[in-house]
């Protein structure tokens, strides 16, 4: 019982970070209907910005100047790569965030160098005791944060006039604009928002082990995540992400149990086969609208 | 398209004359002297090289790159077959997203299906991974197209089912899940960091790797050659058929293809398994072409590298998969040339900017480059000098 609460509470932990990354997806896929594969490279980003970062400024506001740094710079992406494509097919715009994401991946990895490069945070891998289980700090703080965000997050689109523009645009673009809204700043709002969470997220996902060149795998995760969720859903995006990562970890912790045969450890793939299956049962995810077809 | 009168008069009375069934094709579908570009019958205008600087062109282009091996070095040659067998697999996702509209990131597993079935067919039976040592060049080149074909059309009933950005997502998640089975079956794919034997290309008896009259490059780039020139004309017909024409009307709008009559599903599939299949034979190839390695290169790079090659070359064109392919299989060559020209990007691995890094970043700079500037490729610049030069001297 206590493995399964040990794996289980990891789980929570990666999936928080799973939680950060995917609602950046939401966020942008809700103004623009259009996935944008440059997360990952965004989440290295900033945890490779946020260490360079921290010997100067300390761990806190490393974590905040880095998350402001990688918003700035999905600010200028998006209005270098993104906004003149604005209106050309979805898919056109989604590749071309698959080649944001490669240079921006490989000027960022350019940054790691040889030295084990860490975000210094103060968890490490140091454990606390609830009950009989043995946390990982990392995994509460992740927790916590993810916590903090999604409420800041909840109160900014339900009380601010800029989340209430926001919402509208995702609800209807030309009545929006009609009223007002500046479509365009809700875009570069969107990005802007997403590349912190990205940044944010990898800090956490980074913490305690150094960073290096495959680092940004981990965010490939949340695709799955956005997918099981449902792409327009940021609750679905809550709840898929701490699914996706309780599912992972407990595959990965019971894998010599499931399939003594099986040298490689599964819990990579859980995210994927979770997410064939969720499709199989419900194409537009747990938690998506389904897409009406106007003929 | 554009039929002439007196054309359609005399086909309409020789129709009269004769009986039913018949059609005076021959007849309808004459040349007018000194008019090139009319056509005067719809079979004309759809035929694979409608006009005579096509003709003359394509020719000269299988002319000069099948006589190019006896100029070129042979660390030349190697990238450039490898270019040709990526071509193949280029023409294939080209199928699938440019003239289907069904984007998918799963190409590499396709590939990567092909490769270790064509080695596992021709492998050496007593070896130490599967093998069952047919190794006759077409039977293996056909089955790593046919195994990468069923496994197309296992996906195809979950890939059918999904649209847009939903497709591209859970092909990507297939590159996941077959690189752990390509790593996982050791016995099949040698497992991670190792990688299998290449597949024995042997034509009429005759190992094509050994050095003889003429060295192992120039043999191998014939035979890619070969293969591409097939499979281009395959990709070629299958899209200006009814089949491509059903493709194309998926793509553009696939509510209204349904309403029309073209069968959404049947068609996915079908777009599906034939991408797949050339898919197959590019593996079967990559082997033999670029050397042996481990299954940890099917991943999300080598299928991004194939859908910058369909979106440099130009969407929807089979020529432009080609020119993509070889663009793509020289950008090691070239970044590598690279320091000469530009000293502030260095060789050693160590330092930064390096050529390693400016090849993998010139990827993505190239889709994004085009997608905003050129969208229809390699393919489109092609079209702009054509047409220049066609209205020459009026720009308009």
């Amino acid at each position: 019982m206590t493995g399964f609460l040990t794996a289980f509470s990891g789980g929570l932990g990666q999936g928080a970070i799973y939680v950060l990354l995917a609602l950046g997806f939401v966020i942008i896929y809700k103004s623009m209907k259009v996935v944008s594969f440059a997360q990952p490279a965004f989440m290295m980003a900033g945890a490779i910005l946020v260490s360079y970062l921290t010997p100067r400024f300390g761990f806190w506001l490393a974590v905040v100047l880095g998350t402001l740094g990688i918003a700035l710079v999905a600010l200028a992406v998006e209005r270098v790569a993104i906004r003149p494509m604005v209106g050309k097919a979805v898919f056109v715009i989604a590749i071309i965030t698959i080649g944001v994401d490669i240079v921006v991946r490989v000027v960022a990895g350019a940054f790691v160098g040889t030295d084990p490069l860490l975000v210094g945070d103060p968890w490490g891998l140091d454990t606390v005791l609830i009950g009989d289980v043995q946390v990982q700090q990392r995994h509460i703080a992740a927790l916590i944060a993810m916590v903090v965000v999604v409420v800041a997050l909840m109160l900014f689109f339900r009380l601010s006039s800029t989340g209430l523009a926001m919402r509208a645009a995702a609800l209807d673009q030309e009545a929006a604009m009609a009223q007002g809204v500046s479509v365009g700043a809700v875009f570069a709002l969107s990005w802007a928002l997403a590349g912190g969470l990205a940044a944010l997220a990898g800090v956490f996902a980074a913490a305690g082990n150094p960073i290096d060149q495959t680092f940004w795998v981990v965010a490939l995760a949340a695709l799955p995540v956005i997918i099981v969720g449902g792409l327009d859903s940021l609750g679905g995006a809550v709840v898929a992400g701490l699914l996706v990562g309780v599912v992972e970890a407990l595959v990965r912790a019971y894998h010599s149990d499931l399939f003594p045969n099986l040298s490689t450890n599964t819990g990579t793939l859980a995210p994927y086969v979770l997410m064939m299956v969720v499709l199989l049962v419900r194409p537009h995810g747990l938690f998506g609208t389904k897409e009406v077809e106007r003929v | 398209m554009s039929t002439i009168s007196p054309q359609r008069k005399s086909g309409q009375r020789k129709s009269a004359q004769k009986p039913e069934g018949t059609a005076p094709e021959a007849r309808r579908s004459r040349r007018v002297w000194g008019r090139p570009d009319l056509y005067t019958s719809y079979r004309q205008d759809m035929a694979m090289l409608n006009t005579r600087p096509k003709q003359l062109g394509v020719l000269a282009i299988v002319v000069l790159a099948a006589l190019l091996p006896l100029t070129t070095s042979d660390d030349l040659l190697k990238i450039l077959g490898t270019g040709l067998v990526l071509a193949i697999g280029a023409i294939g996702l080209n199928l699938l997203v440019g003239y289907a509209g069904q984007v998918s990131l799963g190409h590499a597993f396709f590939v990567g299906v092909g490769a270790y079935a064509a080695s596992a067919i021709a492998g050496d039976p007593e070896g130490r991974y599967i093998g069952f040592g047919i190794d006759v060049v077409p039977v293996w080149i056909l089955g790593g197209g046919i195994a990468a074909a069923l496994a197309g059309a296992l996906v195809a009933p979950i890939a059918t089912r999904l649209r847009g950005l939903y497709l591209a997502i859970v092909t990507l998640g297939l590159v996941v899940i077959g690189g752990y089975i390509f790593t996982e079956w050791r016995d099949l794919s040698g497992g991670a960091q190792v990688g299998r034997e290449a597949p024995q290309p042997v034509i009429l008896g005759s190992d094509l790797t050994r050095d003889g009259a003429f060295t192992q490059e120039q043999k191998l780039y014939w035979l890619f050659l070969v293969v591409l020139i097939i499979s281009a004309v395959l990709a070629r017909n299958v899209a200006r058929s009814r089949i491509g024409r059903a493709l194309a009307a998926v793509r553009d709008r696939d509510v209204a293809a349904g309403v029309m009559g073209v069968e959404l599903g049947k068609y996915k599939l079908i777009a599906f398994v034939l991408s797949s299949f050339f898919a197959g034979v590019c593996g079967s190839l990559l082997f033999v072409a670029n050397g042996v390695f481990g299954p940890e290169r099917f991943t999300l790079l080598l299928s991004v590298q194939f859908i910058a090659m369909v979106l440099i070359g130009g969407v929807a064109t089979i020529s432009g998969s080609i020119m993509g392919a070889m663009l793509i299989a020289l950008l090691p060559r070239i970044s590598a040339e690279l320091p000469s020209f530009l000293p502030f990007i260095t060789s050693a691995a160590n330092e930064h900017p390096n050529i390693f890094e400016v090849e993998i970043a010139l990827y993505g700079a190239l889709i994004v480059m085009f997608l905003l500037f050129e969208p229809r490729g390699l393919f489109g610049i092609w079209v702009r000098i054509r047409t220049y030069w066609k209205s020459f001297p009026f720009s308009y």
